[in-house]
């Protein structure tokens, strides 16, 4: 049951009649208790799209219903009680500990005077506790690390208690480890609170491992599905089209181009097959069933002709001197 | 940390009451406080002590109190609009703006029919009337411009057209009119009367009650306009609701006392730091005791000399160090 669906909608900017369309005709449906990931390459409108999505900016034509109700005749507040945002944006506000930031959260329930009733204060003490910020429920803002910032943010998101929630690149500026974890944090809280939240990002490999579904946009559109069934039809290689690299279906990176010349064949354990696969594209060999050249991947090393080689940098100037020699 | 904000609560009404009745007994005859308590229980009053607490003392008191917290919450709401701790009512060209209306009336009092000016109330009206059209045409700018320090830039330069205008009409006047007109820029509390209370009082506190009321917006607002939007606040009706707060406190206040500077700047950083939180619900409260308590001090401070000096010239010995301490604090 799709919680969010656009109809036919065109996003793209409109200043003073002149129109700076970016896609059209979009149909897309986001789910309840799935983690949708919005990828694609710089241009091809993935924040337009967002901002459109989150009523931020007007759509060129179509609509986006949520729970089958219009959103551009949704109040402000409405709204705000349908979908939480996290924004790229920081926030800085001097005095506020997390405990204040995720309160805010709670701004679109609370009635004008804003207070804090009893069962507010355990919404917003869950919401801290889901992103593991429990220790640092009283720390000033300013104290937090960049993760535990996004996190915080994260929180308050989750504190305005939405059917959706909605990140512009929540990875963002993170280390490898935090961007990691705060996906890990989104895929399980999706299931686990039943919200849809769509993010979009350009983590590859983690969208591609913590999506249930993925929404890739290109100049020609945007492809919806499960991660894999992406990879199997060559969407991504369409998506990320370019001469220098390609999207490696075999282990979900994109792989450079190098201009490979020289052929080798190879066999042997699989592990130790990938590694030297990888350095042997990097200095431009070809693997080609049967050629001259025959290196078997053994437990201790390589071996070429029944030489055993300890390492890859001096299989790598093993292959060259007798490459050189045949060419 | 609720107790802690109670007992702040607490002193800082206790100062507020104390610098209040310390303003009345004060000046260039001391009043005791006997004599103010039994003057205002209608007990053995003396006839000229009575006449200063009541027609002079009092008013000015009270005024001290409505523009220490009227120009304090305006600064507040306009650091939390444009999320600029430098921010302040006189960014917006609001004083500019009356000063302009003020001028016009003094320097060419010439023309204007002689029973108007005399009055007073031609000041009064055209310091409202100056600074309302210059808050309409930033509120009118703010439609457009959606960016805050856009906005903010753009107010200046408003205030800096007035204040060149006012600069010109100065090379046209005589003598005897810049010198009224110098005065009136120095800020005096003793202007106001009953008669102009009966004017300052509700535009003060309709400007105050509106500031309460935005409270919770100014608080989404700390967020950034963005996300403020997601939290469901209307920003430009918020941001008109602010603007038009503001310039009842700011610009009421400066017609009726002259510009008080860095009142506006300082006096919500002093709270900030007290109180130790980013909620204008407890920001607005202490914003009001700390400014009226501040503009009281002044008050008292400037009635020492025997020469009253100028209120405008004490709160800048006071605020000016606390901004450049706020400059020096965010390095």
């Amino acid at each position: 049951m799709s919680i969010l669906a656009t109809h036919n909608l065109a996003i793209g900017y409109s200043k003073k009649g002149i129109t700076d369309t970016v896609q059209t005709a979009l149909n897309l449906q986001l789910k309840a208790g799935e983690l949708v990931c919005l990828i694609g390459p710089n241009g091809s409108g993935k924040s337009t799209l967002l901002r459109t999505l989150t009523g931020l900016q007007k759509p060129l034509s179509g609509n986006t219903s949520i729970d089958g109700k219009e959103i551009s005749k949704l109040k402000q507040r409405e709204k705000a009680l349908l979908i939480a945002l996290v924004l790229t944006e920081r926030v800085d506000i001097e005095n506020a500990t997390v405990y204040n930031l995720v309160s805010l959260g709670r701004h679109p329930h609370s009635n004008w005077w804003g207070d804090i009733t009893k069962n507010e204060g355990v919404i917003i003490r869950e919401a801290i506790e889901m992103v593991h910020l429990e220790h640092k429920m009283h720390h000033n803002i300013n104290e937090l690390s960049d993760g535990e910032r996004q996190r915080a943010m994260i929180a308050k998101a989750l504190a305005q208690d939405t059917p959706i929630i909605m990140l512009d690149e929540p990875t963002a500026h993170l280390d490898l480890p935090n961007r990691v974890e705060i996906m890990l944090l989104l895929h399980r809280l999706a299931h686990k609170t039943d919200k849809a939240i769509l993010l979009s990002t350009h983590e590859l490999d983690l969208a591609l491992q913590a999506a249930d579904r993925i929404w890739l946009m290109s100049k020609e559109g945007v492809e919806c599905g499960v991660p894999e069934d992406l990879v199997f039809d060559g969407s991504f290689n369409r998506a990320f089209e370019s001469k220098s690299y390609f999207f490696n279906a075999s282990n979900g990176n994109f792989s450079m181009n190098y201009p490979m010349t020289r052929k080798v064949w190879i066999s042997g354990d699989k592990t130790r097959m990938y590694w030297t696969l990888r350095a042997l594209a990097r200095a431009g060999y070809v693997v080609v069933q049967d050629a001259d050249v025959h290196i078997s991947v053994t437990e201790n090393g390589w071996e070429i002709d029944n030489d055993l080689i300890p390492t890859i940098e001096q299989l790598l100037e093993k292959l060259s001197t007798i490459t050189e020699s045949t060419f | 940390m609720k107790s802690r904000n109670f007992i702040l609560f607490i002193s800082l009404s206790l100062l507020a009451l104390g610098l209040f009745l310390a303003d009345l007994a004060w000046g260039s005859i001391h009043i005791s406080l006997r004599e103010i308590i039994s003057v205002f229980f209608g007990k053995g009053t003396d006839g000229i002590n009575s006449e200063i607490l009541l027609n002079f003392r009092l008013p000015k008191a009270i005024t001290a109190v409505l523009a220490g917290a009227s120009l304090s919450v305006a600064g507040l709401m306009m650091q939390t609009l444009f999320r600029n701790s430098l921010a302040d009512p006189y960014i917006l060209g609001v004083s500019s703006g009356a000063s302009l209306g003020v001028a016009l009336v003094m320097m060419a009092a010439s023309i204007l029919p002689v029973a108007f000016v005399s009055s007073g109330w031609a000041l009064i009206v055209a310091a409202i009337i100056g600074a309302s059209v210059v808050l309409a045409l930033v509120v009118g700018v703010s439609f457009r411009v959606h960016n805050a320090v856009s906005l903010l830039i753009v107010g200046l330069m408003f205030g800096t057209i007035a204040g060149s205008i006012v600069s010109v009409l100065q090379n046209f006047s005589n003598p005897d009119a810049i010198k009224l007109f110098v005065m009136w820029t120095f800020g005096s509390l003793s202007a106001v009367t009953w008669t102009y209370m009966q004017v300052l009082l509700p535009v003060a506190l309709l400007g105050l009650g509106m500031a309460f009321f935005l409270q919770k917006r100014l608080d989404g607002l700390l967020l950034g306009e963005n996300y403020a939007r997601g939290l469901g606040v209307s920003i430009v009706r918020t941001r008109f609701l602010i603007v038009i707060a503001t310039g009842l406190l700011a610009g009421g206040i400066t017609a009726f006392t002259g510009p008080i500077a860095f009142v506006g700047v300082a006096i919500p950083h002093i709270a900030r730091g007290l109180f130790r939180t980013s909620s204008h619900k407890v920001l607005m409260p202490a914003t009001v005791l700390c400014g009226a308590s501040l503009i009281l001090f002044c008050d008292i401070i400037s009635q020492i000399p025997t020469y009253t000096l100028p209120i405008n010239t004490i709160s800048a010995l006071f605020g000016a160090p606390i901004i450049i301490w706020i400059i020096l604090k965010k390095r």
